[in-house]
């Protein structure tokens, strides 16, 4: 496949400025350190040596934490700002939503809005005459279009300046975080569309913490950390790769120890160990014996209580909850220091990393909620036996007993 | 097309892409002129008043002191809003111009596109309620009863485009210096308001007599375009040392604000 984008060995660097508080610079200091020793400066490498290139027509996502680089990447890549140094080379034009509505006046009409933002973004008039109807038509305020913007809501606002920028015609998109966009219907047609435009043959560079969004649109992925590109490569394997890295910044996840502090449990829940088949770990194994202790301590007695665990897969997702209660299991009452064991026989969960999210109540209110206690990971295994893996793709939970069996009747 | 983002080094200006988008010229320029009355009872009426205003009170409060040395055949108060006319595209042009890039700033930050065209649309600005302010000079020349010589018909425009490229020339470096260092914004409009009577606008330059005092005046952008369309109304020669001087610096002005504009551009979006 063709080339369309060709990052070589780009690298931004800034100069920081230390002993300042101001963001800018004004003539005083500038007169100042004409005369003074010169202000120090310490280099610092935004974006450090990237490259990859682009195929026609392939969509790839851009992951890393905040801080990590991508905005600065995408800014070089809209020319809104030049490379230290390196060079790109791309075929056709760019077009970024960087951040949808670049441009619009509050006092001018949806209509006017529609021309003028189109013209920041690129578009010819023509283009955006020939465009007008369906892009009044997708952001659904036809009824308003001769009112100044001013007197839209946010919402509306946001409506027609993605409608806007979803029907430029690029040749490469950049879309970074536009899918917090507006409610969950708008958010639906907003994902529909993006599928829509990388199902047509468009390059697209997708910069999200969406994952599951990412997973779905993108093929192939980068990781940037600290300005490096650490991975590139299958989307799902970078996002690995990255929530990795999360886990690993989490001290003691991996020795299945998990210190919760006082701050965030009120002093009640101590410790979570995880273990797998009576070994504390870190990870599970598909189908296996899985134990979880929850170490507490409370002064005050707390009768009949009630603790649940929340399992949600690396996009946020819940996939289980399992709680005492609702499996109708009355528990001894929680009094000075008491452990707690959730024992899972046959662990249902298929590869891949998890959150776990603690519940400790009374029945009727939670006394602590902790989100997103701990994390681990599950490595799969042949449940079945039969040296078939159960595959992901179909599999976020399977059931280890099924009986399969003739009738005849 | 094949296209290559590199870093910035060097000069260069690429007039090939100003052409492609051209187009938002106008639409910075429509946008800034639909803007600039909306909410206003008078709307465009007020293009016309303000000028008109202060030719007003020119004419009430200096019309006795500073009658003298006129051009024949011109009364005071055509005499002022001669100067004014000019001096308000002078003006607003380097006032608007200076302020655009720190305006438009959260454009500039998410979109590229040649940064020129933002100071430029301000002065495009300017030139338009400068045409519109022509029909109020037409009315007062019926009004005083006033027939200009044939030259102004080419003396006129040679001032408007003089005077394009005094605004042009120091709104791109006020434009540019604005970006990096904030205190512009507080010069600014000091300086517009000082250069109004350092310019011989209410008064005729003929007053100033002494050498340097000439020389100095001579070397203001502006002293040449108003001078040179007070000779055509009066059907005057214009002098030829005034036209000199004001080709020179207006030009100056155009290249020093153009490269200062060209060099810090490329670095708008990390200070501004």
């Amino acid at each position: 496949m063709k080339t369309v984008l060709c990052i070589h060995s780009v690298s931004k660097k800034f100069k920081i400025r230390h002993q300042e508080t101001k963001s800018y610079l004004t003539l005083s200091d500038e007169l100042k350190s004409l005369f003074r020793q010169r202000i120090t400066r310490e280099e610092f490498y935004a974006l450090q040596d990237i490259s990859f290139d682009v195929a026609e027509g392939e969509s790839i996502g851009i992951i890393g934490k905040n801080g990590a680089g991508k905005s600065t990447l995408l800014k070089i890549l809209s020319r809104i700002t030049p490379p230290s140094s390196g060079r790109i080379q791309y075929n056709g034009r760019i077009a970024s939503l960087l951040e949808v509505g670049t441009g619009f006046h509050p006092e001018l009409t949806g209509r006017e809005n529609i021309f003028l933002n189109g013209a920041i973004m690129g578009m010819k008039k023509k283009e955006i005459q020939l465009r007008f109807d369906e892009i009044v038509s997708f952001s659904g305020v036809d009824k308003f279009l001769d009112t100044p913007l001013k007197h839209y809501s946010s919402g509306m606002q946001l409506r027609l300046a993605f409608s806007v920028a979803a029907h430029l015609e690029p040749e490469i998109l950049i879309i970074d975080e536009v899918l917090a966009v507006g409610d969950a219907e708008f958010q639906k047609k907003c994902m529909g569309k993006m599928e829509s435009v990388a199902g047509s043959g468009k390059t697209i560079l997708f910069v999200s913490h969406n994952l599951a969004a990412l997973n779905s649109l993108c093929t192939k992925s980068v990781l940037l950390e600290k300005g490096k590109m650490v991975a590139s490569g299958n989307t799902s394997e970078v996002i690995d790769r990255y929530l990795n890295m999360n886990y690993q910044a989490n001290t003691g996840t991996e020795k299945g120890v998990i210190e919760i502090p006082p701050a965030v449990s009120g002093g009640i829940i101590k410790r979570i160990k995880m273990f797998n088949e009576g070994i504390l770990s870190g990870h599970f194994t598909s189908g296996r014996k899985s134990e979880i202790i929850i170490e507490c301590e409370s002064e005050k007695e707390i009768p009949n209580p009630v603790i649940g665990i929340v399992i949600s897969d690396h996009f946020g997702t819940d996939i289980m909850g399992i709680n005492n209660k609702h499996y109708g299991i009355p528990l001894p009452s929680l009094n000075g220091k008491t452990s707690f064991r959730i024992s899972l026989h046959k662990l249902p969960l298929t590869a891949g990393n998890y959150k776990l999210s603690l519940f400790l109540g009374t029945g009727i209110a939670d006394i602590v909620s902790i989100a997103d206690a701990a994390t681990f990971h599950v490595e799969a295994l042949d449940v079945s036996g039969s040296g078939i893996l159960p595959l992901e793709r179909i599999n976020r939970i399977f059931t280890p007993d099924v009986f399969w069996e003739k009738i005849s009747n | 097309m094949q296209f290559e983002i590199r870093p910035a080094k060097g000069f260069s200006f690429d007039f090939k892409e100003l052409i492609r988008f051209h187009e938002l010229i106008y639409f910075f320029t429509w946008r800034d002129i639909k803007v600039k009355y909306k909410q206003t009872v008078l709307g465009f009426t007020w293009v016309i008043l303000q000028p008109l205003i202060l030719m007003s009170i020119f004419t009430l409060f200096f019309g006795r002191v500073l009658n003298h040395n006129l051009p024949p055949g011109i009364n005071y108060p055509v005499f002022a809003l001669t100067g004014l006319l000019f001096w308000n595209l002078f003006s607003t042009g380097i006032s608007n111009a200076g302020a655009s890039m720190v305006l438009n700033a959260n454009i500039i930050k998410k979109i590229y596109f040649p940064r020129i065209i933002i100071p430029v649309s301000s002065i495009l600005v300017s030139a338009f309620d400068f045409i519109i302010t022509l029909v109020l000079f037409g009315i007062i020349l019926l009004y005083y009863n006033i027939t200009p010589s044939a030259a102004m018909l080419w003396m006129f425009p040679a001032a408007f485009l003089l005077s394009v490229c005094a605004a042009t020339g120091l709104g791109l470096l006020l434009s540019a210096l604005t970006v990096k260092y904030r205190d512009f914004r507080y010069i600014v409009p000091f300086f517009v308001q000082i250069m109004l009577f350092l310019t011989p606008v209410i008064y005729s330059d003929s007053v100033v007599k002494n050498e340097w005092s000439r020389l100095l005046m001579k070397l203001n952008p502006m002293t040449g375009p108003v001078h040179l369309a007070r000779c055509g109304i009066a059907g005057l020669e214009p002098d030829q040392s005034i036209l000199f001087f004001s080709l020179l610096i207006n030009a100056a002005m155009l290249l020093l604000g153009f490269f200062v504009f060209r060099k810090t551009e490329s670095y708008f979006a990390d200070i501004a």
